[in-house]
């Protein structure tokens, strides 16, 4: 078998067997949520009788190891089960939920990634003069502000002010792509000042490093210019750490942004994983956790197999 | 103000000269546009309700885990689609009194015990069913029996017998209740076809707006109910309500014109909002207050003199200007006030008192600190408020001790469960409910422990007393010995602080529930 594809495989099955782990975790760790799902679903307005009615109804009272590998084939078959605290299916819920998620994530994977290797590039062709400084000053500046500042910022005068973008980011299944867009306008712009520094810092202490070696320098005796030297010689040799920065923002991206969906009032799977905690839903939770747990895990196999792709004397094996 | 600029003015009010276009012409006639919007808006106000337009609403209080199943509903969210989509019984009306929705007339027997309703005849589910006595029977009955979940069993358990007679509903009470039927305009006894047995999720009412869209958590779209039985209200095409659970998105959503009407103003910014241009901020006195409670059964509580002490050691008036920085008033240790009808004014308010506090303290011969636990969620500035609390009983020698608890789980673990704790209630229409609700010795809410047995009998006593003067008497030292002697420290009644653009109008002041009690969105009308 060819060392890559060898390799490869490798890296699934330890991501199929990190997912099992996980949803163990996720399992035993719902289990031990203090608080009772009963008195959450009906608040501060329960009377006893109606808690123990609802607790009977929603047979909390079977063994945890059963219930484990009742929810885990289920789950397995695509059937995420019904949301205790109102009735409707799981599946259908989180799927739209999810896209909505992804869409968001897209735009600002779009925006942020390829912009930030550039300005990482850019940061490296002019290092230690005033464009590396801004790049970086700018970049800093965004990601240590917190995420909602940056969003009461950005929508008091994006909207507030100028009334170029909504403020509430709410999109439906009824929306063109256009309208879509213009939607998680402020949302994806707020992502992007987040992730950015990040993965842009990354791209430039990783080319940074290749710049030291010998080929670099011959590469700059031919006459080369400086910005292809990085772009076309530098920068493949620097992609391994690169791409796995991009994969932890991406993931960031995807599992991450609840604060941002509360701040735009944007429906995807954060908000929709905090409301069921909050009410002790169980079965989502769960959900919600399997389906975080496999993308995180998804990216960074992602980032392994092109990292090892990347690599010539893998893929070249003598 | 010329002829032309009269003659301008109402055309925009019937909208047939849109408002941009009348605000520049009045320019040209030296009118500025401040006073030309004040006009308009007066105008447009004397005009009597338009129909048409949409109205989109921004909500704090959804989540989603919500229901289309009333018997569920809890938070603000629910309530605002119940309150559009559902039809009860009957309205507490903004003067107090009662208005006959599904109930088209009432009588009760001369001791109070029965309640005969007749159904008002013509009205319409969503689903084209017509609404029958026997839907109305089922909907109480699946409210009150032994399975139900519904946050309306606590009131529905004076009702010991449910039965239809033709177009009439028959009620049996277990003691006499003169109050019946304003428990039965709670916002959970919407009125479903068949009770809603068939399927309580189903979304089908009788109200002015039917569901178009449900997506919990995110948004409830609802449209004009064509066949509603009430012309009166009902004037927008369509409703639709964005959940926005964050006061700053709120705001910002209202004055960038995404949203119209929104609720939960904090009262921290209510100020600044209302300064912004085509802002109205409306602050509504209610029944709603916050308090701190003490169960009078537990050790140290269980002395007199030290709830009393507690009470005289807390500066109410500073906490109004503190913690609702004006938008409320102060309380007097029960949980009545004038916003509730037969309320007795002569009763002396309690004021902060260090020197009588230490008597008192002292008096109860207790040394060492007082541990109060309190939450973000107990109520709005709870944490602050207990603050507050323990530098004012400081200045009377009394320490307080602040365990602040996490939000999630404080309904179950710390109220009603430890002693001494921060806590709210949203007010009940009538003082029966709120008495019966959480200071009578058996009730499920007894959050203070207060067990009184004069209290209760007298409790009964007012519930079947027809004459309005002795029931207000009676209330009146009921609410004395609560003052007195109840494990209720209650510094502060809230103000519901709602807001909404010059694109709609029509608001009116109702104390009973935020949102002029929920029906802003069918009571107001659109301005343009």
């Amino acid at each position: 078998m060819h060392p890559v594809l060898k390799l490869v495989i490798q890296r699934l099955a330890l991501g199929l067997l990190l997912l099992l782990a996980a949803s163990v975790l996720i399992f035993v760790g719902t289990q031990i949520l203090p608080g009772d799902v009963a008195q959450a679903i009906l608040g501060q307005g329960a009377t006893p009788e109606a808690l123990a009615n609802l607790r009977s109804e929603l047979g909390l009272d079977e063994p945890a190891f059963t219930r484990y590998i009742e929810w885990l084939s289920s789950a397995l078959q695509g059937d995420l089960g019904t949301a205790l605290s109102n009735g409707r299916d799981i599946a259908s819920s989180i799927g739209g939920r999810l896209q909505n998620t992804l869409f968001l994530a897209a735009v600002a994977a779009c925006i942020s990634v390829p912009l930030a290797i550039f300005l990482g590039l850019l940061a490296v062709r002019y290092r230690d003069r005033w464009p590396d400084k801004l790049i970086s000053a700018i970049t800093l500046t965004s990601i240590s502000l917190p995420e909602f500042l940056l969003g009461y910022v950005i929508m008091y005068f994006f909207s507030v002010q100028w009334g170029l973008f909504p403020s509430v980011s709410n999109i439906n299944s009824g929306m063109s792509f256009l309208e879509k867009l213009n939607a998680v306008a402020l949302p994806a712009m707020v992502l992007t000042l987040v992730v950015l520094a990040h993965m842009m810092r990354m791209t430039r202490a990783a080319i940074l490093n290749v710049m030291q070696s010998a080929y670099v320098e011959t590469a700059e005796l031919k006459g080369l210019r400086r910005f292809t030297i990085i772009a076309r010689h530098a920068m493949p040799n620097a992609i391994a750490p690169i791409v796995n920065v991009v994969m932890i923002n991406l993931a960031y991206l995807v599992v991450g942004v609840v604060v941002i969906e509360v701040v735009f009032v944007y429906p995807g799977m954060g908000q929709y994983l905090v409301d069921h905690v909050a009410k002790r839903d169980v079965p989502v939770v769960q959900a919600c956790g399997l389906i975080f747990a496999t993308i995180y895990i998804g990216l960074n196999i992602l980032a392994d197999v092109i990292s090892i792709l990347s690599n010539p004397r893998l893929r070249h094996p003598k | 103000m010329n002829d032309e600029f009269r003659y301008l003015l109402a055309r925009a009010a019937r909208g047939s000269l849109d408002r941009r276009a009348f605000l520049g012409r009045a320019a040209a006639l030296g009118v500025t546009s401040t006073v030309a919007t004040g006009l308009l808006s007066k105008a447009v106000l004397a005009q009597g309700p338009r129909q048409g337009g949409s109205l989109v609403m921004g909500l704090q209080g959804g989540e989603s885990t919500n229901s289309l199943d009333p018997a569920l509903a809890a938070s603000q969210v629910p309530f605002s689609y119940l309150k559009v989509s559902g039809e009860p019984l009957v309205n507490i009306g903004a003067d107090g009194n009662l208005q006959g929705r599904i109930a088209e007339e009432w009588t009760a027997s001369p001791d109070a015990t029965e309640w005969r309703f007749k159904i008002r005849s013509g009205v319409e589910f969503h689903n084209g069913q017509t609404v029958t006595a026997e839907d109305v029977a089922q909907t109480l009955r699946r409210h009150s029996n032994e399975d139900s979940q519904s946050g309306a069993l606590g009131i529905m358990r004076g009702i010991s017998s449910i039965a239809v007679e033709g177009d009439t509903l028959v009620l049996q009470t277990e003691g006499p209740n003169a109050d019946l039927p304003f428990l039965l305009a709670d916002y959970h006894l919407m009125i479903q076809p068949n009770g809603g047995f068939d399927d309580a999720t189903a979304g089908i009412f009788a109200g002015a707006y039917k569901w178009v869209e449900n997506e919990p958590g995110v948004r409830h779209v609802l449209e004009k109910h064509a066949n509603y039985w009430d012309s009166s209200v009902g004037h927008f095409n369509s409703i639709e309500m964005l959940v926005i659970n964050d006061s700053t998105a709120r705001n910002s959503a209202l004055q960038s014109g995404q949203v119209q009407l929104i609720n939960r103003v904090e009262p921290r910014v209510a100020g600044l909002l209302a300064r912004a241009p085509g802002i109205h901020v409306e602050s509504t006195a209610g029944r709603g207050h916050y308090v701190f409670i003490m169960h009078c059964n537990t050790a140290p509580f269980d002395n007199n003199d030290l709830r009393m002490a507690l009470k005289l050691a807390i500066d109410r008036q500073d906490m109004v200007d503190r913690i609702l920085r004006g938008y409320g008033s102060v309380g007097n240790d029960m949980p009545i006030n004038a916003s509730y009808p037969l309320f007795d004014e002569s009763i002396p308010q309690r004021q902060y008192d260090p020197d009588q506090a230490r008597f008192h303290y002292e008096r109860s011969g207790h040394s060492g600190p007082i541990q109060l636990r309190t939450s973000e969620v107990a109520f709005p500035g709870a944490v602050d408020a207990a603050q507050l609390f323990k530098e004012s009983a400081a200045a009377a020698g009394i320490d307080i001790e602040i365990l602040r608890e996490p939000g999630d789980g404080y309904w179950s673990e710390v109220w009603n469960v430890q002693p001494f704790s921060a806590s709210y209630w949203g007010g009940r229409p009538v003082q029966d409910q709120m008495y019966s609700t959480a200071y009578l010795s058996n009730a499920d809410w007894n959050d203070t422990r207060f067990f009184n047995e004069h209290f209760d009998e007298l409790l009964l006593q007012a519930r079947g007393e027809l004459d309005q003067t002795r029931r207000k008497a009676m209330y009146s030292e009921m609410g004395m010995m609560v003052r007195d002697e109840g494990g209720l420290i209650c510094p502060m009644f809230n103000d519901f602080i709602d807001a909404y653009n010059d694109q709609i109008t029509g608001w009116v002041t109702n104390p009973n529930l935020e949102m002029m009690d929920g029906l802003a969105p069918v009571q107001m009308w659109s301005a343009e």
